[in-house]
């Protein structure tokens, strides 16, 4: 089961969508991990035929059964950031009419969403749905650090090393939660880590 | 009257102090028995005489000594002053509202000559007389608005306004209640506030909106809000709470009295001209608990406020864990007798402590 109902929670935080096939000469998926099982939820052959389907499969083996659905183009990135400048690459050339859809996890959403919004498409051309790990991506208050796909609260940041909590403070811009030292008022007393939504 | 500025210190030794002047014009922020949030707004249009109300930017004796801090911490972190690149405009704008407000509420303290786009800027408490070319900012030293906020109390966030909505789109903030300019910078009004308990299903936000959305021009508006801090320490950054946290653990009955700070936000709301952005200082005052009680009517309502405050602001504030030790102190203040209304210290009228 890759969907995850996440409990109500700050206006800040994200709510994520439901993706549907849209009409449109052109469309362009981002999908991480799981968020294959999103794009092939909604895949028609005709749809697929005007698609350029960018995925990372964050260790998943999803890869043959998207290949399978015949987009028109297909790119298999190592990692998000490996794909960035292709992402951008492709966003330059998007012209109005364009039909964004991002499936997966937090982070990557919440990064690629930056990436659309920056060239101007209009937030309605973009759908958005989560699936698979509900792991976030956190920032350190203090040293600004971002640490990908944390799952457990606290956590240490993975520059500065202090131990941080999880807020579900949210900033659009940086695509990432706040993360703050978790025993700043008694140095050492740190509590069992949990899984975040535990 | 001509202000004598305090030299002092805003952390490590903390050697702040209000003068007897100081304390009486302390913006105590609960005007009843109790405290809830509220659309607590009213229109900016001066006050008495010496309040704190009186000027657009009040200038007080930590003039100076408060310009300092804020150049310390922006020493160590730039992040703290921040403006995206639409938001130029809107800081020359701020650049005016100051020098032309300042000018004219303490013409013995500052000049602005202008001559077109020439203008000559002599801040006499910090020593400077700069001039230069208005809306050229390769004549300053730093962007218009980090320019003029370096050299005005109290943290300042600039919000572009569009799609009927607030965007926190620039802002100098170094005397910050635990949050973070850095992350919220490009928010909106609703998604910057929504770590605020309750006010959200109050429906306070929506109402202060729509409220600030038709601030027009000349017709500032201003609210108060308050929290607590241990130590007179300014910067109570996020980004710095690793480092200031514990200090919220020395605290004793012993020095509760002097180290204990009730922290009163005056914010105002200005709109600005060119840009149609919309300003929002913050002035930060501190006061030491011992000081608010030489008026007899704060004591008393002090006590009662915070005894009563519910859980979830003490904790949102920060103080629910020192809350006994400070109601331990402050009951000591409050003899039950009733407060008059107001925010006023009334010390000619209110009886004195009958404890
Ligand atoms: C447009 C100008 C405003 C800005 C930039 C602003 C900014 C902020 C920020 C950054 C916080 C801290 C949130 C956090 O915990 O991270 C806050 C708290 C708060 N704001 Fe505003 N605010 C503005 C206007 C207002 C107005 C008009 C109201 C009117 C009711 C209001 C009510 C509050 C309340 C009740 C809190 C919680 C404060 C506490 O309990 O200490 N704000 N605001």
């Amino acid at each position: 089961m890759s969907k995850f109902e996440f409990p109500k929670s700050i206006a800040s935080r994200p709510v994520w969508g439901t993706l549907e096939p849209r009409q449109g000469e052109h469309h362009l998926m981002i999908a991480d991990a799981e968020g294959a099982e999103a794009v092939l939820d909604i895949a028609t052959p005709d749809l697929m035929a005007k698609t350029h389907l960018i995925y990372i499969p964050k260790g998943t083996d999803y890869v043959e059964r998207l290949q399978a659905l015949n987009p028109a183009q297909f790119y298999e990135g190592p990692s998000y950031e490996a794909a960035l400048q292709r992402i951008r690459r492709v966003l330059e050339d998007a012209h109005m009419g364009l039909q964004v859809y991002l499936t997966g996890t937090e982070g990557m959403m919440g990064q690629a969403m930056n990436e659309v919004m920056t060239v101007g498409l209009p937030h309605t051309a973009i759908q958005t749905e989560h699936r698979g790990s509900a792991a976030r991506r956190m920032q350190c208050v203090h040293c600004k650090g971002i640490t990908e796909d944390v799952e457990v609260d606290p956590f240490v940041c993975s520059h500065c090393g202090l131990n941080l909590f999880v807020r579900d403070h949210y900033s659009r811009r940086l695509a990432a939660y706040q993360g703050v030292r978790v025993d700043a008022e008694d140095h050492g007393n740190l509590p069992e880590p949990k899984g975040i939504y535990e | 009257m001509t202000i004598q500025f305090n030299d002092e210190s805003f952390r490590d030794d903390y050697t702040f102090h209000n003068s007897d002047w100081a304390i009486k014009r302390f913006p105590f922020p609960f005007h009843e028995d109790s405290y809830m949030y509220s659309v607590n707004m009213e229109q900016h249009k001066g006050g008495p005489e010496g309040s704190v109300y009186e000027m657009r930017f009040d200038v007080d004796e930590h003039y100076v000594s408060e310009m300092k801090d804020r150049a310390l911490v922006l020493d160590q972190d730039p992040l703290r002053c921040q403006s995206l690149p639409h938001m130029t405009l809107a800081g020359w704008d701020l650049l005016e509202l100051i020098m032309v407000s300042k000018s004219e509420d303490y013409p013995d303290l500052f000049e602005l000559h202008r001559n077109g786009n020439q203008w000559r800027w002599i801040n006499k408490p910090m020593g400077i007389d700069h001039s230069f070319t208005f809306m050229d900012e390769t004549t300053l030293p730093y962007g218009p608005m980090e320019y003029i906020t370096r050299q005005a109390q109290g943290d300042f966030v600039v919000l572009d306004q569009r799609d009927e909505m607030l965007w926190m789109d620039a802002g100098m903030v170094t005397t910050q209640a635990d949050w973070s300019l850095d992350f919220d910078i490009g928010m909106n009004f609703f998604e910057w506030h929504a770590p605020v308990p309750k006010a959200h299903e109050m429906g306070i936000f929506k109402r202060a909106l729509k409220f600030l959305l038709n601030i027009q021009q000349g017709a500032p508006a201003r609210r108060l809000n308050w929290t607590m801090t241990v130590n007179p320490l300014l910067d109570t950054s996020p980004e710095n709470y690793h480092q200031w946290g514990i200090q919220k653990t020395t605290l004793t009955p012993e020095n509760i009295g002097h180290k204990q700070h009730l922290r009163v936000e005056l914010q105002t709301f200005f709109r600005l001209p060119r840009s149609n952005a919309l300003v929002f200082p913050i002035r930060c005052y501190l006061c030491s608990f011992q000081d608010l009680m030489t008026a007899p009517k704060w004591g008393r309502r002090l006590h009662r406020v915070i005894r009563d405050l519910p859980d979830e602001l003490a904790t949102y504030k920060g103080f629910i864990d020192n809350r006994p030790m400070m109601l331990d102190y402050l009951s000591q203040f409050d003899d039950g007798l009733p407060t008059s209304a107001g925010v006023w210290p009334d010390l000619e009228t209110e009886p004195p402590l009958a404890k």
